[in-house]
């Protein structure tokens, strides 16, 4: 058979997963050079750009410009985009070995980490993967319910999404006005009655995630007043040595913005927003209805693996917040796809560099890839994933030059598009999603915003003029 | 970035020996898997020691009939072992001071994966790529 990747015989990839990964990817192979390769890029919801769109905090609008460069790639003439089709329900594994050479997972991480305490499960606790997608109007979670009458909230974690939703349980009606946060979550979060925004992590200042100019927005809330406990953020013995020995600019100015917390006095704004150190939640009370309305907290010591690694481990003192909503932040995970190996204990694919491995042997299954957090796990940041991505595409090249691909039956385009209009006649395609964007922005300008989103995916079919 | 992202792509292939086996056989599977260092491990399959190809080189300078000499009487002992929560900054920092460049890595008492300094270089490359990546993009976007 000859080598597909020719303009009468191109390599067709079918790419599951339509967020930054799915589009660096994308690019990656369209740029090969010498090589012409198709790309049907699928995502389970009406639009593409995953988190970009669903994750990215609302007060964060500059982070979302990376979407200009996904729109680039979108425009070659070789890509396509399928969007409401869902991988496992719509399109099955055994469906694209039938239309393509390549077939490459970028699904990211679809659940969240639990904490593993007693009473997780009260109501008033959530993930905060929940909260953000709900406040960022992602369609599947639109009808939750979140009760923002309760006067304390506890946010578990302090990286990037812990502080995200902090800051937006604390953020003014005013400052929320001018974001593109879902209109519910506006109505929603201007009737709030929480007074009290407490952080909570595990570990000391000198570790924790949050980066330094997350942590100076905190303190700059134009209602909030941040507060930290003075002596938790005192170096410990051990990250003081650390510091002295390993000099680094930004974890010294990291603790000094935060020692500095600690001298501010309150000025009387409506909420407060508490910092925690080396505290880790151990239970969670719920009253007689179910209800959560404590957190049972363990004092952290930090202690040094061999490698010099500063773990959090609890010493035998024990404290007590009231509290009537938590959001736990501990960490994404990934979601298994069905017929695709996956690691349980990492929730990643089964991997080595991106080729999916066989369970049974380890070796790699011809034709299958993953590429981002379902590949890696959920670290970093979104252009983490570009030199991610290259990786599996290198081995993708590898592997094509050697003549290990699949051999599809029916690697014409069309073919897949008459299975797709049959499976999922009401999907979204690239030039649906830049009209739907076209409409949420200029919506965005007649109310000073930067767009309003579609939030119900009957309402993107009604823009588009489709029943 | 800890071990775990790292051993996530990499897999839990661990090339292994025991303590007494040859050199020869321990050359050998250097050359075969193309690696630098073996994880040696007692019946229960904990590691106990890590021979590496410079403590091969340096027995080799002193003693011409190595090859078939125990890989125990040439291993180093106190062998360095990581966790999955190992920060790739300290786990960097360590193999520069210490001087090693592979780490083998248990969780919960039993070997997962072997991190080598390459990896770890790799890793922090992709990182930083990320990183600056992810801010000349914010950096050039409009307003």
């Amino acid at each position: 058979m000859a080598r597909p990747g020719t303009e009468a015989a191109p390599l067709r990839v079918a790419i599951i997963g339509a967020g930054p990964t799915g589009f660096y990817a994308a690019d990656h192979l369209l740029k090969q050079p010498h090589l012409v390769v198709e790309v049907d890029l699928f995502d389970r919801v009406p639009t593409p750009h995953g988190l970009v769109r669903a994750g990215v905090a609302p007060d964060h609008q500059k982070i979302k410009s990376v979407t200009a460069a996904f729109d680039k790639v979108a425009a070659h003439p070789r890509f396509r985009f399928f969007g409401s089709v869902e991988f496992g329900r719509d399109v099955t594994a055994a469906d694209l070995r039938r239309h393509y050479h390549q077939i490459l997972y970028s699904t990211g991480a679809q659940t969240d980490r639990r904490m593993g305490i007693p009473g997780e499960d009260l109501e008033g606790s959530h993930p905060a993967t929940e909260f953000v997608a709900w406040y960022n109007g992602h369609p599947d979670y639109r009808d939750f319910h979140f009760d923002l009458s309760e006067e304390r909230a506890a946010v578990v974690g302090v990286g990037n999404v812990a502080v995200d939703v902090a800051r937006i349980l604390c953020r003014s009606p005013e400052e929320l006005a001018a974001t593109d946060i879902a209109d519910y979550a506006l109505e929603a979060l201007r009737k709030s009655h929480i007074k009290e925004v407490y952080l909570l992590g595990r570990r000391g200042p000198a570790q924790a995630a949050f980066t330094n100019p997350e942590i100076r927005e905190l303190g700059e809330l134009a209602d909030a007043d941040v507060s930290v406990v003075p002596e938790e953020v005192e170096l410990d013995p051990s990250s003081r040595a650390a510091l002295e020995q390993k000099p680094d600019r930004t974890t010294a100015k990291k603790v000094e913005i935060l020692q500095g917390y600690a001298l501010r006095k309150p000025t009387g704004k409506s909420r407060r927003l508490v910092i925690r150190f080396l505290v880790s939640p151990v239970e969670l009370i719920g009253n007689e209805a179910g209800r959560v309305v404590a957190m049972k907290l363990v004092r952290n010591r930090l202690e040094a693996t061999a490698t010099g690694t500063l773990t959090p481990r609890p010493t035998g003192v024990f404290e007590e917040i009231p509290v009537g909503l938590v959001f736990r932040s501990v960490g994404y995970k990934g979601v298994p796809l069905p017929d695709v190996p996956f690691h349980e204990s990492w929730g990643v694919i089964l991997n080595d560099k991106g080729r999916v491995l066989d369970p049974d042997n380890r070796q790699p299954i011809v034709g299958e890839y993953t590429a981002g957090w379902i590949k890696r796990g959920p670290s970093g940041v979104i252009g983490t994933n570009k030199p991610d991505a290259l990786e599996t595409v290198e081995c993708m090249m590898e592997d094509l030059a050697a003549g290990r691909v699949l051999e599809p039956a029916l690697p014409h385009p069309d073919a897949v598009l008459a299975l797709i209009r049959q499976r999922q006649p009401r999907h979204f395609t690239y030039p649906d999603w830049l009209k739907l964007d076209e409409i949420e922005v200029s919506r965005g300008r007649a109310a000073g915003r930067p767009r309003v989103k579609f939030t119900r995916v009957e309402d993107m079919h009604s823009a588009l003029g489709r029943s | 970035m800890n071990i775990a992202r790292v051993l996530a792509t990499k897999g839990r292939n661990v090339v292994t020996i025991e303590p007494e086996q040859s050199i020869r056989r321990a050359l050998a599977l250097l050359c075969d898997h193309n690696i630098g260092a073996l994880v040696v491990i007692d019946g229960g399959g904990l590691p106990i020691g890590i021979i590496s190809e410079r403590d091969i080189v340096r027995e080799a300078t002193r003693d011409e009939q190595i090859f078939s000499r125990a890989v125990a009487a040439i291993m180093t002992r106190e062998v360095v072992l990581g966790v999955p929560e190992d920060e790739l900054i300290s786990v960097s920092h360590t193999m520069t001071e210490r001087r090693i460049r592979h780490l083998p890595v248990v969780e919960r008492g039993r070997l997962v994966g072997i991190v080598s300094i390459g990896d770890v270089v790799k890793a922090q490359r992709d990182q930083y790529q990320g990183e600056v990546e992810t801010l000349q993009t914010q950096l050039l976007a409009q307003g």
